[in-house]
């Protein structure tokens, strides 16, 4: 029994919160990384442009919402998903028209691309405010739990509750489907592989005949689809407020940077390292030890950080990885 | 030279017996921020004593009262602090009705009050740290300190037969001081503090906090926050994963925004404010029910009172000079004179225009002691069937 106690407590505080957090990191990491690997700079506006994506499903949620529209069980914010991530392509393509492509057309440096991104950064987040306000927003509809704590412990008998909400599994669903998706895309089309010869050697790829700007439309778009979805994902799960996004943007480098930057699997699998890590580091383990080891209670709390410290671990996991291994775990390019 | 001082001593001792002048005070409130949903309620109680001293054209030889308004965001003491100076400086307030959270207010009253001599009285600011603040008389709440609330929770959670308890509170002056306090007093009763740690407000997700909360474990979860920031999303959380049923909720969590968001759910949490009981509070809900606002708000009535002093002080001492006012503040709020209820203002300022002594009791059962804050009396209420009840004073 407190095996099993020790188990449930360890899925409901560790691992279904990090498992959902990871999947809404490693869906923004796999933007960064993919315009990282293709447009050759960190976009330092993907955490605002996420948050600017997700007001705009926010607003047409309420529109469904007011036709009486919805999913039964799940978030009506899945039916705004497809139109929000077409205005924010629309937007993102824009910019890139008016700022990005001056500098890539004088084959400027990374580095100037990554200060314009900051200049796009507040644009974005002012949008944002301008559109929505700078109130906290919650637009979860449908039902709230899977599993939810009384109806569990009721079933199973045992002293631990778990929770498990619909957004939660929700985001772990769309993130695989998401994953799927893109690897399928970048695999398997003649757009996706173009895109991958384009990352890997540019004057190569224009020798061969790749048109650059097709290219950079399409990832664009792509991006644009993975900061909705993950910003969407990320309210519905939390909730929305106009800054959380920006504060969101130092895990999503370090994850994107921990996998190595340009490469797609190293996001996904940064994404969960940085979420786990920054939870188990968090997570005072003293209820589950006490429960594998009864006879040994220790007067602390078994936490190795207090919570206010959370971005602190992704701090050190980017410093650790910058010292012994500048490329990332999956040999990304080096940052 | 000479005749310069004189010249200036002289208009100095005419200021005093001035004839009506238009006196302006400052509302400085978080009107934006962790606390804005109780800021009009607030500003609306502080109005009306206002009306009620103007209608009545008694003060200070038929002076008029306007008011001006600085948002002090709660939070941002920088945006505070110059939000401040600008109502004082720029617009030459006499007295202000503010701040509205500790930090803010400590940060305003150090760096403009102070330095440019204005009254401050704090319908809302609760720290312990403002009881023994370098003030120059200048600063006065009608709210208790929360030394006072932690003991009251102290006392409610014995009484309920809790023994244990997590406690997380909002990482600044009023969260700190109200959880330190109440963990000394709990803790000399008999109880005990599995864990006492900080959260911050403006995160979209509290799911780490609530985890180490739920790991130490308690009867119950005390949440010393704010009900329109961290402390809202610390209960959700905690709701959410099972962690706690029972909350204890003091008075920044304690407003109508709470039942709104939770009622259904926290059966049986209980907690309390700052809100005295009587005649004074009745009277005070009546007035504000006709005026259009609620006056059950958490320290609207508190604002009332602030507002309320600061004219009766004037009209005690015959000046609105903040460095001769200020020492009548004590003498109108407390005994001996005629008890002073809402809605008698006019009456009041009667008796001092007369000669008389007043003692202000207004919609607080105001009562200064120390150094110039109120005594207190808390109300605690308790979620019954998806509702807020008041159980008791004490």
């Amino acid at each position: 029994m407190d095996i099993l106690n020790a188990l449930v407590a360890f899925l409901n505080f560790v691992f279904i919160p990090a498992a959902s957090y990871g999947a809404q990191l490693a869906l923004g990491a796999l933007g960064v990384t993919l315009i990282y690997g293709i447009l050759r700079f960190s976009n330092f506006a993907h955490g605002d442009t996420m948050a600017f994506g997700t007001a705009i499903v926010i607003i047409l949620t309420w529109g469904l919402q007011g036709l009486g529209v919805n999913l039964g069980p799940l978030p009506t914010a899945l039916l705004a998903l497809p139109l929000g991530i077409a205005l924010t392509a629309l937007l993102v393509l824009g910019t890139d028209r008016v700022v990005y492509r001056f500098y890539r057309v004088n084959k400027s440096a990374p580095i100037i691309m990554v200060m314009a991104s900051v200049g796009v950064m507040f644009v974005m987040n002012g949008l944002t405010r301008l559109l929505i306000g700078v109130d906290d927003q919650i637009f979860t509809d449908g039902a709230r739990f899977v599993i939810d704590v009384r109806s569990f412990r009721d079933w199973s008998g045992l002293d631990e509750g778990l929770a498990l909400r619909t957004t939660q599994v929700l985001t772990l669903v769309v993130a695989v489907l998401v994953v799927w998706a893109l690897f399928r895309f970048l695999n398997r089309t003649k757009s996706g592989k173009a895109m991958r010869a384009y990352s890997d050697n540019e004057d190569l790829a224009l020798l061969s005949g790749i048109e650059p700007e097709r290219v950079v439309r399409i990832t664009w778009i792509i991006a644009a689809a993975l900061m909705v979805i993950a910003g969407t994902l990320y309210g519905l799960d939390k909730s929305f407020g106009p800054f959380n996004y920006f504060q969101m943007l130092l895990p999503i480098f370090a994850s994107a940077i921990v996998g190595g930057l340009g490469n797609p699997v190293g996001a996904i699998a940064g994404g969960f390292l940085v979420a786990f890590s920054e939870v188990a580091v968090t997570y005072p383990w003293r209820k589950i030890v006490g429960y594998l080891a009864p006879d040994w209670q220790p007067d602390g709390l078994l936490q190795l950080l207090s919570t206010e410290y959370k971005f602190a671990v992704s701090f050190m996991i980017l410093i650790a990885v910058l010292l012994f291994r500048p490329t990332g775990l999956f040999r990304g390019k080096s940052v | 030279m000479k005749k310069l001082l004189l010249a200036t001593a002289a208009t100095a001792l005419t200021v005093g017996a001035a004839a009506a002048e238009d006196i302006k005070l400052g509302i400085a409130l978080g009107f934006t921020g962790a606390l804005e949903s109780l800021a009009p309620p607030m500003e609306a109680g502080a109005k009306m004593a206002i009306e009620e001293v103007n209608e009545s054209g008694l003060l200070l030889d038929g002076s008029t009262v306007s008011t001006v308004n600085a948002d002090t965001t709660c939070t941002d003491a920088a945006a505070a602090t110059t939000a401040v100076e600008r109502i004082v400086t720029a617009e030459g307030v006499k007295g202000i009705v503010g701040g509205m959270c500790s930090g803010e207010t400590i940060a305003t009253l150090e760096k403009v009050a102070l330095p440019n001599g204005i009254v401050m009285i704090s319908p809302s600011a609760t720290s312990p740290a403002l009881s023994t603040i370098e003030d120059n008389d200048l600063f006065f709440r009608t709210s208790p300190s929360d030394a006072r609330q932690g003991e009251v929770m102290a006392n409610i959670l014995m009484d309920r037969g809790i023994q244990t308890v997590a406690v997380t509170y909002t990482n600044n002056d009023y969260g700190k001081g109200l959880a330190d306090s109440f963990q000394a007093a709990y803790e000399a009763a008999g109880g005990t503090v599995t864990v006492n740690s900080a959260h911050d407000d403006d995160k979209a997700d509290y799911s780490a906090e609530v985890g180490a909360l739920a790991a130490a474990g308690g009867d119950a979860l005390v949440i010393a926050g704010y009900v329109d920031k961290g402390g809202s999303g610390i209960l959700r959380g905690a709701l959410d994963t099972g962690a706690f049923d029972t909350f204890v909720f003091p008075d920044g969590m304690v407003s109508n925004a709470l039942t709104d968001r939770f009622a259904s759910e926290i059966e049986g949490s209980f907690g309390q404010n700052p809100a005295a009981e009587g005649e004074g509070r009745d009277k005070y809900i009546a007035m504000a029910e006709d005026a259009g606002f609620d006056g059950s708000e958490a320290f609207s009535a508190e604002a009332y009172d602030a507002a309320a002093l600061i004219l009766l002080s004037m009209a005690a001492s015959g000046s609105s000079d903040p460095a001769t006012y200020k020492g009548s503040i004590m003498d109108v709020a407390n005994e001996p004179g005629e008890k002073i209820l809402p809605g008698e203002l006019g009456k009041a300022l009667e008796i001092i225009n007369g000669g008389g002594d007043v003692d202000y009791v207004g919609a607080t059962a105001v009562e200064l002691v120390g150094a110039g804050e109120s005594a207190g009396v808390y109300r605690e209420i308790e979620f019954k069937d998806g509702a807020m009840e008041v159980v008791g004073y004490r």
